[in-house]
């Protein structure tokens, strides 16, 4: 193993945080193992946001500035991020595992004919080789992996990986020369809806979810206004998300979102095993659920046994009350 | 138009996991097998697309021979024709991919579906490989599509919002929940599906470029404390969030 390079994902010129948790990943990395870290920034101007990585204690940024990647383009960045892998000589690629990491990371497995580990949650250099841990079955299990070609490529799960930071580093800047053609863009995208302001369950802090136990649709705003007052996201069960409830989006579960957020509170949510898979990883779960022996309880840290419909208005006043102080 | 759709066979969501004897894979013993739940949603986007635009339509599948229950589920839906790459070995996705990406040179599809991520490893990994072993685009997560001529249009789930996305065919679509609503298959069509043959081939690539070393089971968590039986316990529990777990 001779070289890492990090993919650090930017948008809108600005660095994500997900980005800067994988750029210090990757330079911790290279110091157990003793080799180089460079960190690759693809898209347009970005030579301010290429300047905020020494804090992190990367010594060298590779850029690929281009007006026509300005707008995130897969099969584009899956090439310059191939090219980049080539021309630095690095056989340790890391992504993060974002949208846009786990839709570039399998094009750059195919191109450079690497091994690829998806959505790790520790990565280690052992004896020689680079073990990575990542969960399966949404949770419910984790493996041990290791990459056995030549290049290997990794992306991180984020806030998983704490960015680490670094005194008294300059990186220097170096400009890639990648010669793109139209064809090159095959996968365009043409505009960003973003969801009106509201933060995604999978970028949020604090989780509140609702279930069956809300009784009907119109109390949903229980578990929103609580959200809200924690600043944090408003997340569902599938059984309301299949009863047309919520939408798909703010589902947690095997089949929604995996969240691990420092809080997670589940509100008359009995905690079927495809729902536990999603959010046990949490640091922190409340759980509110009539049913004293709803499984829900089995992983809660904290419980009240009763009527999620009576008790969530007084636990939003209270929170109210406290944070106020 | 020819519509391809790749499926799998997987554990499902209320399977409680047990490592199995090799340390590494999942214990088998009690597990009930369904689709991958996200090729649901593959297979009726390819089912819209042909009812709407005419065509054939095939499902291919990498596995043991049990994979052949995820194309009998694709063919009571409506699926036309089936192929099964065969192979009892555990593949990873390079390996799954290419023996697909094999198959589909061959069959040579306008379009190819294929779930988001199968929900036994969460790779989220194989339709974009085959797409580019092919050569062809890929857009992932996507949850609203539309086809006009060579032209495609989708909507794909980003954080916090979704992107538009623009791509000619043919193109390799990955599946979210809610793009659609898969169909129930009807009686004749399961009846129908269980005689008709699948086509069943040998593996063209077997090699991994991962090694998985170990499985093990998330560490079990400490009782909780249940706090109270009614409103009563609210000013105790947030008292507990902010002082004990000191997570508000």
């Amino acid at each position: 193993m001779s070289k890492i390079l990090a993919f650090v994902e930017s948008r809108d010129n600005k660095i994500k945080n997900a980005g800067f948790e994988t750029a210090s990943t990757a330079v911790k990395l290279a110091n157990e193992l003793g080799i180089e870290a460079e960190v690759l920034l693809i898209g347009n101007n970005l030579s301010s946001a290429a300047n905020e990585l020494a804090a992190y204690g990367v010594k060298k940024v590779l850029l690929a500035e281009d007006s026509k990647l300005e707008k995130y383009s897969t099969t584009a960045y899956s090439k310059v991020a191939a090219e980049a892998a080539k021309q630095s000589g690095a056989d340790i690629i890391l992504l993060s595992a974002t949208a846009m990491g786990k839709d570039i990371s399998p094009r750059l497995s195919a191109k450079l004919e690497a091994g690829l580990v998806a959505d790790c949650t520790e990565i280690k250099a052992e004896g020689g080789n680079i073990t990575a841990t990542r969960p399966v079955y949404a949770g419910k299990a984790y493996i041990d992996v290791q990459v056995t070609s030549p290049v290997k490529i990794f992306t991180l799960r984020p806030n998983v990986f704490k960015p680490v930071k670094a005194e008294g580093i300059n990186s220097e800047i170096q400009k890639l020369d990648i010669s793109l053609a139209d064809s090159d863009f095959a996968v365009q995208v043409k505009e960003v809806v973003v969801s009106n302001e509201k933060l995604d369950v999978t970028e949020a802090n604090i989780v509140v979810s609702g279930g069956r136990g809300l009784k009907a649709p119109e109390n949903f705003h229980l578990v929103e206004d609580l959200a809200k007052v924690l600043g944090g996201a408003a997340g569902a069960s599938r059984a309301i998300v299949d009863a047309g409830w919520r939408p798909h989006s703010e589902q947690v579960g095997q089949t929604g979102k995996t969240v691990a957020p420092s809080l997670y509170i589940a509100v008359g949510i009995s905690g079927a095993i495809q729902h536990l898979a999603g959010m046990s990883s949490s640091k922190c779960i409340v759980a509110i659920n009539k049913d004293k022996d709803a499984p829900i309880f089995q992983i809660a840290d904290y419980g009240i046994v009763g009527d999620a419909v009576e008790i969530m208005p007084v636990l939003t006043e209270e929170f109210k009350k406290v944070l106020s102080n | 138009m020819k519509i391809a759709v790749c499926v799998s066979q997987v554990p499902d969501t209320t399977t409680k996991v047990k490592v199995g004897s090799d340390g590494k894979t999942i214990d088998p013993a009690g597990v009930t097998y369904i689709i991958n739940p996200y090729d649901e949603f593959a297979v009726e986007a390819a089912l819209q697309l042909k009812e709407k635009q005419g065509g054939e339509t095939i499902v291919v599948s990498v596995g043991k021979d049990s994979n052949k229950e995820a194309i009998k589920k694709a063919y009571a839906m409506g699926i036309e024709k089936g192929i099964l790459v065969k192979s009892d070995s555990e593949m990873d996705s390079y390996s799954v991919a290419r023996n697909l990406a094999d198959v589909l040179k061959e069959v040579n599809p306008d379009i190819i579906f294929f779930g988001k991520q199968s929900i036994d490893y969460d790779d989220s990994q194989v339709g974009s490989l085959v797409a580019e072993m092919l050569n062809i685009p890929s857009i992932n997560v996507v949850v609203s599509l539309n086809v006009e001529g060579n032209k495609i249009t989708c909507e794909r789930e980003i954080e916090g919002g979704k992107e538009v996305v623009e791509s000619s065919l043919p193109a390799a679509i990955c599946a979210q929940r809610g793009l659609n609503n898969p169909r129930y298959p009807n009686l004749k069509g399961i009846m129908a599906a269980k005689s008709k043959p699948i086509e069943e081939r040998q593996p063209t690539y077997t090699e991994n470029k991962t090694e998985i070393i170990g499985m093990s089971l998330p560490k079990p968590k400490p009782k909780g404390k249940i706090v109270g039986t009614d409103v009563s316990a609210v000013p105790e529990l947030v008292k507990l969030l902010r002082e004990e777990a000191k997570v508000i």
